[in-house]
């Protein structure tokens, strides 16, 4: 069925058999078979904390528009009980109303302050006192795997750090280093573990993002192009990076810019471009997975909320519940889960109540998904979360 | 063993060796780092447009009243876009000539030492108000400051006209002022809490959501003069207007502060300043930057005793980090940022200045293009944020391409171990022996595990 397009650095990976044995690498396809998981998980991280009553307007609830002043919205895409998706998420809401996206709202980890840093830091290490990924140890979990998570972007986010071997990709301008080069510095990385262990999977990923060739017009193509670090090209090279033979079960992609303390915008403006960019990502995703569609779940998720309240530069400050998204052909959606606490009682006075726990969505998706035991997700990938609570049946 | 350190002083204090710097160092290597500090040198950029420039230009072509109520002309709409293509332009020139500064100097300790607080009070370029502005506040403020208290720091940063507007201070005003009373406008406390938790304090650094509030209390008025409301020696400066000023005293860290206008945000800085948890973090920040990921606690204790005795005194911090504890310890424990690695690369092999547009290329592409940090809390300072695989992908193709840029007569087998010192390892000057070319030679000599860190 798939054609296998050579690329110039096949012979450079045939001859990293031998080499990749002189490193300790983990997850080596020579110690342990390759397994794939053939479930598809995209996590996306909305990062700066997203405003969910945006995303989600509880244009039904009463206190609505008199709390969010300016910043109501007057219409959006209706998912009934009194809810409205932002008029901008219009393919999210054509796949919602064909049962494959879901929503959770009102919902946050377990962070109460405000800090960016330390909530991202709790929403991908899945608590406090943890300095891996959760992703990662769910990876560990399901054991050795040829290619199994790849973040998109330079660095590597902390919810795929850890002892399970993960990849990075993105799209890039400088010209390639030829393969004998590459050779002689996996000689060199020897006796230097990380370097070694980097070098080693970059390549492998290129492999992947090679194999595709001339199909992956704006991928490889792309990676000569200026303002190639777009959304568009990052959710299409993950698309296709997990839709190709062999390609990863699992990418991460962090989109920036959502503190929107000044001039949020309601029906226009920043944040109303902002759900047009993360839209148009959702829509390049499931274009990309092609076929692998029906097997994909993607999580949209963000380190906590905003103020219900309009601040007085016209925008919000950092607050606490926000809502999450789970799409996907995989998604037994078309619905809200979770509980809607209202806007009658505010929590500290000014921001939405969290009353959902984030981590039982994820765990959920770990177990409808993956397969994951409750007692592994519960004693291995979340051992520090304060409730064990599982959002059961969000997968088909 | 000074060999070593002479080696250890060019790359884990300064910005990397040039031919001959371990040589010069070999002697007396703190001191060789030390005589850096009082030395003059090149410290300052000769040609960069100032941020009050910047941002009265951008002023110049809005339309007048408040902003919405009025739209641009085409002709109004043309000369700003005009104005932001200027201000993109001068940014990457600042850029370029910071780059070549860094590359250049013999004071390479003094270039790492502004960079460190340059990241520690972080600014990004993400509109055009802060493209205008962010080269700035190291310029004005850091360059001529670095070396002074850091309470004098603080105070010049945070009522920098780049700072008031990357944290949204200028739009905050307070509820009980002129302005506030009469538009109905309110405070922002951006700006406040960035300051307590990045700047002065950290995180658990034992402040409240109530004291951020009063610390934004304070700030109110702190703003960026504006056209046609203030004068003209005030547009585009950071300058404090007391028609926004929230009124009344200020209850922060427990201590009140009585409303003096705009000292009364100074005085809460200043105190901010001096609280043993600002003393504790800042210098943690600094040896985790200089010495290692996980900073040793003799290390730090060294600094905040330094700290202590000096009141703060940023020249007197920089002596006494060399002569910390772990000053010279032998292990590498720092990876290079991709600054570090690209600018430690121009030095070792003299690269001459490159084109801004191919500058900011390779800047994008190895993923740290100065003044563009992610977050306010800056660039990551630890290996885990820096050697993914797709890192290390960019840096080999950064220095395959810095090797074809090098004049004819280079020989990486003299140059590395002018450049790696002592510190040079057998494999590493083996392989580039064995190399296929000049080229390949130096890609090896750049992406060697001990080049890599520092």
């Amino acid at each position: 069925m798939t054609h296998f397009i050579p690329t110039r650095r096949d012979l450079l990976l045939s001859g990293l058999a031998g080499a990749t044995l002189a490193l300790p690498s983990p997850a080596s396809a020579q110690e342990a078979p390759a397994r794939n998981i053939g479930k598809k998980l995209c996590v996306i991280i909305l990062r700066g904390a997203m405003d969910g009553l945006a995303a989600i307007a509880p244009l039904g609830d009463s206190r609505y528009h008199s709390l969010r002043g300016s910043l109501a919205l007057d219409e959006g895409h209706d998912i009934g009980d009194g809810f409205s998706l932002h008029p901008n998420l219009g393919h999210v809401a054509s796949l919602w109303r064909n049962g494959d996206a879901l929503g959770l709202h009102a919902c946050s980890t377990a962070y109460r302050d405000r800090s960016h840093f330390d909530g991202q830091d709790q929403l991908e290490a899945g608590s406090p006192s943890q300095r891996d990924g959760w992703l990662n140890r769910a990876l560990s979990v399901i054991g050795p795997s040829a290619e199994t998570g790849v973040g998109i972007g330079q660095s590597v986010p902390l919810i795929l750090r850890g002892d399970a071997a993960v990849s990075t990709w993105a799209p890039s301008v400088l010209p390639d280093a030829d393969d004998d080069t590459l050779a002689r510095l996996i000689d060199l990385y020897a006796d230097d573990a990380r370097l070694g262990m980097s070098l080693q999977r970059a390549l492998q990923t290129d492999e992947i993002a090679g194999a595709m060739g001339g199909e992956m017009v704006s991928g490889m193509a792309g990676r000569r192009r200026r303002g190639a670090q777009s959304w568009g090209v990052i959710a299409q090279a993950a698309g296709e990076l997990m839709a190709a033979p062999g390609g990863p079960d699992l990418t991460v992609i962090g989109l920036d810019g959502w503190d929107t303390h000044v001039g949020q915008g309601s029906m226009t403006g920043q944040l109303a471009n902002l759900f047009t960019g993360l839209d148009g990502v959702i829509e390049t995703l499931h274009t990309s997975l092609q076929q692998k569609w029906s097997e994909s779940a993607i999580i949209v998720c963000t380190e906590f909320g905003r103020t219900v309240r309009v601040n007085g530069a016209a925008g919000t400050d950092h607050g606490t519940a926000s809502a999450a998204f789970l799409i996907g052909g995989a998604v037994n959606g078309g619905r809200l889960v979770g509980n809607w606490p209202g806007l009658s009682r505010l929590h500290d006075n000014r921001d939405l109540m969290p009353v959902n726990d984030l981590n039982a969505l994820f765990k959920g998706v770990l177990h409808g998904h993956w397969r994951i035991a409750p007692d592994d997700l519960d004693q291995l990938v979340f051992p520090h979360a304060r409730s064990n609570t599982l959002l059961d049946g969000l997968l088909v | 063993m000074s060999a070593t350190h002479a080696a250890i002083a060019t790359t884990r204090f300064g910005m990397g060796a040039r031919p001959g710097d371990i040589a010069e160092a070999t002697s007396d290597p703190a001191g060789w780092l030390i005589a850096q500090l009082t030395d003059s040198g090149p410290r300052q950029l000769s040609d960069v447009r100032t941020s009050q420039d910047g941002l009265r230009a951008l002023m110049a072509n809005r339309p007048p009243g408040r902003r919405g109520q009025r739209e641009p002309t085409a002709q109004q709409r043309q000369a700003q876009e005009e104005q932001r293509r200027i201000s993109r332009r001068a940014l990457g020139q600042h850029i370029s000539q910071r780059t070549s500064l860094a590359v250049a100097t013999p004071a390479s300790f003094t270039e790492r030492w502004i960079r460190f607080w340059s990241n520690h009070f972080s600014v990004s370029a993400k509109n055009p108000g802060t493209t205008a502005s962010v080269a700035g506040l190291e310029a004005e403020i850091i360059r001529p400051l670095a070396f002074n208290r850091f309470e004098d720091l603080l105070v010049a940063v945070e009522t920098h006209p780049a700072m008031l507007t990357y944290l949204d201070n200028a739009r905050s005003v307070g509820p009980n002022s002129r302005a506030g009373q009469r538009r109905g406008l309110g405070i922002n406390e951006n700006l406040a809490r960035e300051i307590l938790e990045l700047h002065t304090l950290g995180v658990n650094g034992g402040y409240s959501q109530d004291d951020v509030e009063a610390l934004a209390n304070t700030l109110t008025g702190w703003t960026v003069g504006r056209a046609r409301i203030h004068t003209a020696g005030q547009q585009g400066d950071g300058i404090f207007d007391p028609r926004l000023h929230e009124p009344g005293r200020q209850r922060v860290l427990g201590e009140t502060f009585s409303d003096n206008g705009a000292d009364q945000a100074r005085n809460v800085l200043r105190h901010l300043a001096r609280q043993p948890a600002t003393r504790r973090f800042v210098c943690t920040k600094l040896a985790r930057h200089f010495l290692a990921d996980t900073p040793a606690e003799a290390d730090i204790t060294h600094l905040e005793q330094a700290w202590s005795r000096h009141n703060g005194d940023l020249a007197e911090l920089a002596m006494a980090l060399v002569a910390s504890p772990g000053a010279f310890a032998p292990e590498q424990r720092k990876f290079k940022t991709p600054e570090e690695f690209l600018i430690s690369s121009m030095r070792a092999l003299e690269i001459p200045p490159l084109p801004v547009r191919t500058l900011q290329g390779i800047y994008q592409a190895i993923g740290q293009r100065p003044f563009s940090a992610p977050s306010p809390q800056g660039w990551p300072d630890t290996e885990d944020a820096w050697s993914g695989p797709d890192a290390i992908m960019k840096r080999i193709e950064f220095a395959n391409e810095m090797g074809g840029r090098i004049r004819g007569d280079l020989d990486p087998r003299s140059l590395a171990p002018d450049i790696l010192g002592a510190r040079l390892n057998p494999a590493t000057g083996l392989a580039i022996a064995r190399a296929s070319s000049v080229s390949q030679g130096l890609t090896l000599l750049l992406m060697s595990p001990e080049f890599q860190r520092r």
